[in-house]
């Protein structure tokens, strides 16, 4: 009851900010470091993949023959790294692709997701029902791919274009949904309606007012996207063929290797490295490692605003 | 008269810039998601592409009416019963694992005090959300690789024969579950998560005035608020009970030929049938099958929530 009560106490105390401290204070001392202990164990867990990744990178090619892949690997080795700085023509090519498609399939996502989600945030707009519908529908129905495939070949001609990689993925529904929450929920009507009376066309308070109030949803969708663009591989698979291996993202060169590890290296023979002196397990483990790294880096800064973006998803 | 006349162009001439502002997005919707809805028809057609002219044209003049040709097809494939079994069977253990391990992961965070851990979990757990199928493909493989993986180099050391993980289909509905879970927890957790820190505060503290355990707490504040959220998604995932990341079973399982009779779901089934057969009609066929079930599910789902009163009015 002592306890219980001096819980009350502080909760009286926090009150107020402890939304922002995240957490409901109900536990004990013990039982919150058993709870915690728990928590730890399972996030560990969840790290172990990636974790296991890193280390065969590091792992000598004798170790993982020897003895397979392993978290302790008897001998650690640079080679993989060695090997992929010798050869970096086709991950240079492929990395300057995912870049590309990266930026500029960002870019473009935030401008359809705001704008439309923005016309559909303003009360006054006439056609807001119908849009909000066209927007709505493509969640829960579509075409398939046979169609779109047909569709986007046969008619808009983007085998084997640039394009495909970035515009077929470049708008969502649901990011759509999310920003014009956030839009209603948190720009006052009051500074719209202001502008408006100094005679600003909507375009104009969109760039002016709306874009630079709504920035923290901006980086959270542009986050996603961003890292949905990054992580791309299946435009490749359905829209790229073989003989254009140059439009190959980092993730669609890492799949070709899983069948065929020649695939970066095809045609360097003068390399005189001969067939067994390829790292090839500790190789396409430190592509991957490569891979992952910008999200491994960049993930946790974003953090904030990754949690700031899910509440707001989850306020609808 | 004319007041109302300048009115009117007057929100006209607002309207105008709206819709300039999201016409960019409207030709997406209707390049991306429009088109393909009536290019559908393919379902009904046999797709011929007449050389130099484009889909509409091949598919309105080039293609003859087969009617339900295809759709009997699809029900006579001896594949489909089995595929149809996999997808539904996935999707229902997804449902409840993607639910209940969520859930819980939520609640626990949000009992911790100290926010350096919370920060830790929060971001482990995410993690996996911001990884590509093919890197997980790559990490699974080396965890259940027959000669090199993880898991029979410590099952050996304990003296018992390793599995041939990828040769085994009666392995791989576990596993993909443990993925699935693995991959997508995190990110519903933080959903879940964010709900219950929009909990007034005040009812925890009349909790805490009437003496009530966590016990209590979790059953009559925590779980009624989360309700809602769990009734939005279950709904989403029950329009989806068809449909399945391709992802997942097309990378994880290394497209592995022997694992096809666990593992091949409706959406592996339609790619194939388009990317390796080039069977347009059969591929849509699927498809319309697939999106017109989801889409009466849905449809009702929600309409019954609706009249119970329950959180389908998000839709």
């Amino acid at each position: 009851m002592n306890i219980k009560r001096q819980g009350k106490r502080n909760k009286k105390k926090n009150n107020g900010f402890q939304r922002e401290q995240g957490y409901i204070s109900g536990l004990g001392r013990t039982a919150d470091i058993i709870l915690s202990v728990v928590l730890i164990l399972i996030s560990l867990l969840a790290l172990l993949p990636v974790i296991l990744v890193i280390i065969i990178s590091f792992s000598s090619e004798e170790a993982i023959i020897e003895s397979g892949y392993s978290f302790f690997p008897e001998e650690l080795s640079l080679d993989a790294y060695r090997y992929l700085s010798g050869h970096l023509g086709k991950i240079l090519q492929s990395l300057g692709v995912t870049l590309l498609v990266t930026v500029i399939g960002t870019v473009l996502s935030l401008f359809l997701i705001s704008t439309m989600a923005y016309a559909l945030s303003r009360k006054d707009f006439l056609l807001r029902k119908l849009y909000t519908t066209i927007v709505v529908i493509p969640v829960f129905f579509g075409g398939g791919i046979a169609s779109s495939y047909a569709v986007n070949t046969q008619f808009l001609g983007l085998k084997n274009s640039i394009w495909a990689l970035i515009l077929i993925p470049a708008c969502s529904s649901w990011y759509i949904i999310v920003m014009r929450t956030y839009f209603l929920s948190n720009i006052p009507p009051e500074i719209l309606e202001a502008a408006r009376l100094d005679g600003a066309s909507d375009a104009r308070i969109f760039f002016r007012f709306v874009i630079p109030l709504s920035k923290p949803i901006m980086i959270t969708v542009g986050l996603f996207e961003a890292f949905s663009y990054w992580n791309s591989w299946y435009e490749n698979l359905l829209y790229t063929d073989s003989n254009h291996s140059g439009l190959y993202t980092l993730q669609y060169v890492l799949y070709n290797m899983e069948k065929n590890v020649s695939f970066l290296t095809s045609g360097d023979s003068i390399s005189g490295l001969s067939a067994a002196r390829v790292p090839t397990e500790s190789f396409r483990m430190a592509l991957v490692v490569v891979i992952i790294l910008p999200i491994l880096v960049t993930y946790p800064m974003f953090g904030r605003h990754i949690k700031n973006g899910l509440n707001a998803g989850a306020g609808k | 008269m004319k007041r109302g006349k300048k009115k009117n162009r007057r929100i006209r001439g607002k309207n105008r810039s709206l819709i300039l502002l999201s016409m960019p997005s409207l030709i997406w919707y209707i390049l991306f998601c429009y088109l393909p809805v009536v290019g559908i028809i393919l379902a009904f057609k046999r797709y011929r592409l007449i050389p130099g002219k484009g889909f509409f044209y091949s598919l309105i003049n080039g293609s003859e009416w087969v009617g339900f040709e295809n759709f009997r097809f699809l029900f006579l494939n001896p594949e489909i019963g089995k595929v149809i079994r996999n997808t539904l069977l996935y999707n229902m253990a997804f449902l409840i694992l993607g639910t209940v391990i969520p859930v819980m992961l939520a609640v626990g965070i949000s009992y911790i005090h100290s926010g350096r851990i919370r920060r830790f979990v929060q971001i482990s757990l995410l993690l996996p959300y911001f990884l590509s199928w093919i890197i997980v493909s790559y990490s699974v493989y080396a965890f259940l690789s027959y000669d090199r993986g993880v898991v029979n180099s410590v099952l050996g050391s304990m003296g018992i024969q390793g599995f041939r993980f990828y040769q085994s289909p009666s392995l791989w509905p576990f596993i993909l579950c443990a993925v699935n879970v693995w991959k997508s927890s995190g990110y519903m957790m933080m959903l879940y998560y964010a709900r219950l820190m929009a909990i007034d505060t005040e009812l925890f503290d009349a909790a805490a005035v009437d003496g009530a355990s966590n016990f209590k707490v979790i059953r009559y504040i925590i779980l009624p608020e989360l309700k809602n959220v769990i009734l939005v998604m279950t709904l989403l995932n029950l329009g989806n009970i068809l449909s399945t990341d391709f992802g997942l079973f097309y990378q994880v399982t290394r497209n592995s030929g022997s694992l096809l009779s666990t593992t091949e779901t409706i959406d592996v089934f339609i790619y194939k049938a388009l990317m390796e057969k080039s069977n347009y009609g059969f591929s849509a066929a699927a498809s319309l099958i697939q999106n017109g079930i989801g889409c009466i599910i849905l449809v009702t789902a929600n309409r019954l929530l609706k009249k119970n009163g329950g959180g389908g009015a998000a839709l």
